[in-house]
């Protein structure tokens, strides 16, 4: 259950990810981004911060490191792919993911609490929360402003790819519980094969009681132990 | 072959929130510029281009937008070259 954490210059969640896959059961390595091969990963975490110094657009110029070719090919072929925050920025430009992440709508750098509301708990990444759970961790961006075409985003929609939800702490999507502006209050969406995930919030910044919040680690059991089936299989 | 001076706008697509220009706008109201009916922001990219013709540095400068420079899903892009030394800048 080998999990690759790329790391870019300007990356700083590389080793939150590096622990919480380890807190999980899961074998993290670091892979950088001027690699060309992930050496026989199973899955592949693109961690947040700041990569390439998130000039030109977040995501922009990370999406043109040597190892991303060996990324998108893995995510092509069915590989797990999680994006989270700067790493969604960069799924999406790498045209893994749909949609873009715009400015947030405070033009503010929000970092604090969020709550998320699972909207599925079918997909390999949620298999361990409960459909309808709300969860909290943290999140801290500038650009997590989820937009798509109106096309994209009934897409998105119809197809329930909508992961992860901004609500109140009692579950309820509302305007005054949406962070950054994003469209329908996505936090958090996949692919249409289910096996690429990205994510603004942080799921590895909530994997310890110390550190506030254990809502993330299950994001990180629910990966560990599909691999594990997966290897069985 | 010539150096020429190409000039990339990449600005907002039409119906896209734009709170930057909200907030400029909203301060441009508040000096009292109250004919201002909308602000967007963009930003301009200067690239000094070797090419055998300003068509060519376009084009040239058009592929580098849809691939790198602008976001074809949020943004939008207009190229133009002029040779060097020119008004472009």
């Amino acid at each position: 259950m080998n999990v690759a954490i790329i790391t870019f210059p300007g990356s700083n969640c590389d080793q939150d990810c590096h622990r919480s896959v380890d807190v999980a059961g899961g074998s993290p390595s670091y892979v950088w981004h001027r690699e060309t091969s992930l050496s026989g990963a199973d899955a592949v975490v693109v961690p947040g911060g700041f990569a390439h110094g998130d000039y030109l657009r977040p995501g922009a110029i990370a999406r043109f490191s040597p190892i991303m070719d060996s990324v998108v090919d893995f995510a092509r072929g069915g590989g797990l792919v999680v994006g989270i925050c700067n790493g969604f920025q960069v799924l999406c430009e790498a045209g893994l993911l749909p949609g873009a992440l715009l400015r947030n709508e405070s033009l503010r750098f929000q970092s604090h609490d969020c709550t998320m509301r699972v909207e599925r708990a079918d997909t390999v990444y949620t298999s361990e929360y409960r459909e309808g759970q709300v969860i909290r961790m943290p999140l801290s961006h500038a650009d997590g402003n989820y937009y798509a075409d109106p096309e994209t985003l009934a897409e998105l929609e119809d197809g329930g790819r909508v992961v992860f939800r901004y609500c109140d702490a009692s579950g309820a999507v509302s305007e005054l519980a949406n962070p950054n502006g994003s469209l329908n209050n996505i936090a958090g969406i996949v692919n249409a094969r289910g096996n690429v995930l990205g994510m603004m919030p942080h799921p590895d910044r909530a994997f310890d009681p110390a550190l506030g919040s254990v809502d993330g680690l299950p994001l990180f059991t629910s990966l560990v132990g599909a691999l594990a089936r997966a290897e069985v299989a | 072959m010539s150096r020429f001076t190409v000039e990339v706008l990449v600005t907002p697509r039409p119906g896209l929130l734009d709170p930057q220009g909200k907030a400029i706008h909203h301060a441009l109201s508040s000096l009292g510029y109250d004919a201002v009916d909308e602000v967007r922001v963009g930003k301009a990219i200067y690239l000094e281009v070797t090419a055998a013709s300003p068509e060519a540095a376009r084009e040239r400068v058009e592929e580098m937008c849809r691939k790198l420079l602008a976001n074809p899903v949020t943004e939008d892009f207009r190229v133009t070259a002029s040779e060097n030394g020119g008004a472009a800048r």
